[in-house]
């Protein structure tokens, strides 16, 4: 049973179109690629070459520092030039990178082959994906064999493959449905018995009806069955809490993860890389950038190689309409804005989003909250954003967080309502900082007042069973003293 | 009339009830406050406060043997959060009972040097420190609060404070 979101999101005019009017092509290959250590979720990855090495299309350059980092690979053949800290779009600060100079000859690396999954336990199929570098392709790039291996213990899991791309620009899993359908049910498959559960459902917006009917035909040919679900084209449906509830009507408990209710999701091109390392044995090298808006002559789908600098890709889709130079990185609802076009793209990177004034809601200056309401009608998780606004504005950390501040899923939804043009989910971005340090520092204190206590504990039964032995040692020998 | 007189009745029974159950006894009273204020304290067991610890000094506000201004790592944010639990004056946090560094800190052993005299670890509070008599020792980072209590003791001073951002990676 398909319900629409329960409360909340926004029926927003969708600008797909324009980029899936071209079929998927590959984009052209740079000289240059730049590979962030930090482009996923977790820990950095360690660095396995130098300067001056030669590496291998598909060969490890990375690896991970811990059970939530992921393997790097290098996307072409040819030199590292550089290991050195260089700006990126995901984060203002700059992150260590590794920068390889592309010989063009693409020289694979042999060591990457294909297996046969079904003869893999669940655990070694895991490991097996993680030396593959495969993350979430949805954006938040948290690494997919800790996904699994977190989810691995539940009883009957039920697998939920995300393709709900509610972001009105951003079009890529809807080209990778469409034209790559198998790969997503042969990746659903792997994951299944990664996961060692039968039952998965491909959750789909229903104005994409190209990417339906190729999944459905994908589908049909193979066991076992894997249903498509359609939902209404709501914004954020495709948020990884709202889109549980809508299929599955049951909602994920704040500050739990899916898997607690027995639940996996994954986004669809994560399923479609999976089918890659596994059957073709290509790690995560490649990923499908959706560069779109006004400031671009033809937008487009690009399968592209991780690290290309932006650049490229805006000259494969016949460069800009403007010299106004701003970019999106991701969606126009929860994008970051940036300017620089020589920044590469990393795994997370789904949308570049090239935007004239007349793309944008126009915003005008910040005024004053008038209490209308009209946030709270519209938030996705319930929250009231008119209260958090006010409370984060006070910086008072303990109400911030009693009324739910970590729950926001920084959608934009009470920015684009806001009559007052109040940047609210900017706001909260930067009101979870202290909230969430707080909750560390609670956390950290629980524990240590356990070990404390537990110590204390200890010393004290100790002392008691020296005083014990004492007075065992002290019977013994009056007891030998004593006339027989 | 029947129906009056029975809500009558049901009435009377419930305020007597109310009225003789049976009253918390003072002791456990005390111990919740003890664990109200041993809440708000943030559990570094560093006995700054002169106090053996966290909760000692909790329980030493609760009888009023203690001020609220002697926990030097809960600051300013502590004092007035206790003031406000217990209804008594603000107070600034009194530098005798030491001054924290600016950024959070943790012990850091330098191996090369250690003898393995277990002192360090008989002197930590939270069971942050191992290792074995006469081999190396060393500091759990992530369990460290920081207390200070180990370096005292340390017969070769190879014990330092460092900054804790630095000692433990960055996640993001």
């Amino acid at each position: 049973m398909i319900r629409a979101m329960t409360g909340g999101g926004l029926r927003l005019e969708t600008n797909k179109e324009r980029s899936t009017a071209a079929p998927l092509r590959a984009a052209s290959v740079p000289a240059e690629v730049i590979l962030p250590l930090d482009q996923h979720a977790g820990t950095a990855a360690r660095p396995l070459v130098k300067v001056g090495d030669a590496v291998l299309l598909g060969q490890p350059i990375a690896e991970p520092t811990s059970d939530i980092s992921a393997w790097v690979h290098s996307p072409v053949s040819g030199s590292v030039i550089a290991v050195e800290p260089r700006p990126v779009a995901y984060h203002a600060a700059s992150s260590p990178c590794i920068v390889i100079r592309n010989d063009f000859a693409d020289r694979r690396d042999n060591a990457n082959t294909a297996v046969d999954y079904a003869s893999m336990s669940p655990a070694q199929l895991s490991d097996h994906i993680a030396r593959g570098g495969i993350v979430g392709l949805g954006g938040a790039t948290f690494p997919t064999a800790s996904k699994l291996s977190q989810a691995v213990a539940q009883p009957d899991l039920h697998l939920l493959l995300n393709g709900a791309e509610c972001e009105p620009w951003i079009s890529c899993d809807d080209m990778l449905m469409r034209e790559r359908a198998a790969d997503i049910v042969f990746g659903a498959h792997v994951l299944m018995h990664a996961l060692g559960t039968v039952s998965c459902t491909i959750a789909v917006e229903d104005d994409v009806p190209q990417a339906i009917a190729s999944l459905r035909a994908a589908a049909a040919q193979v066991q076992p069955h894997i249903r498509i679900a359609t939902l209404p084209d709501v914004y954020p449906a495709g948020g990884e809490r709202q889109l549980i509830l809508a299929v599955t009507d049951r909602e994920v408990p704040a500050g739990r993860l899916p898997s607690d209710i027995g639940i996996l999701c994954q986004n669809v091109g994560t399923a479609a890389a999976v089918a890659r390392w596994i059957r073709d044995g290509e790690p995560l090298i490649t990923r499908i950038v959706t560069i779109t808006g006004s400031g671009v002559r033809e937008p487009a789908n690009l399968e592209t190689r991780l690290g290309t600098p932006i650049a490229s890709l805006i000259a494969d889709c016949g460069g800009y309409t403007t010299d106004d130079r701003r970019l999106i990185m991701g969606g126009s609802m929860m994008g970051l804005a940036f300017s620089d076009d020589r920044l590469p793209i990393v795994k997370g990177s789904n949308c570049v989003i090239v935007p004239s004034p007349s793309d944008l809601h126009p915003r005008s200056a910040e005024m004053p909250c008038i209490r209308c309401g009209n946030c709270s009608e519209v938030c996705p998780a319930w929250l009231l954003p008119q209260q958090l606004h006010w409370q984060a504005q006070a910086h008072d950390v303990a109400a911030l967080e009693s009324f739910g501040l970590m729950d926001c899923i920084e959608c934009g939804c009470c920015d684009y309502v806001c009559p007052s043009q109040i940047p609210l989910t900017q706001r909260f971005r930067e009101a979870k900082v202290p909230v969430q340090a707080e909750l560390l520092a609670r956390s950290e204190a629980h524990l240590s007042r356990q070990r404390y206590e537990a110590r204390g504990e200890r010393l004290v039964r100790i002392e008691n069973e020296q005083r014990a032995r004492l007075e065992q040692k002290r019977r013994e020998i009056t007891g030998r003293k004593s006339p027989p | 009339m029947f129906a009056a007189f029975a809500l009558t009745f049901a009435l009377v029974s419930l305020l007597a009830v109310a009225l003789l159950w049976p009253r918390e006894s003072p002791a456990s009273n005390e111990s919740r406050l003890i664990d109200r204020i041993n809440d708000l304290l943030p559990q570094t067991q560093c006995r700054r406060c002169t106090f053996e610890g966290c909760k000692p000094y909790a329980t030493a506000i609760a009888r009023g043997e203690a001020g609220i201004n002697q926990c030097p790592p809960g600051g300013e944010r502590t004092m007035i959060e206790l003031a406000e639990l217990l209804k008594r004056e603000a107070i600034a946090v009194d530098p005798k009972f030491g001054v924290m560094p600016a950024q959070p800190a943790v012990a850091w052993i330098d191996e090369a040097v250690c003898i393995g005299c277990t002192k360090c670890i008989q002197a930590c509070p939270v069971d942050a420190i191992i290792g074995g008599s006469k081999f190396m020792h060393t500091v759990i980072t992530d369990d460290c609060t920081g207390c200070e209590l180990c370096i005292p003791p340390c017969p070769v001073d190879c014990i330092e404070m460092r900054p804790k951002a630095a000692m433990t990676g960055a996640v993001t």
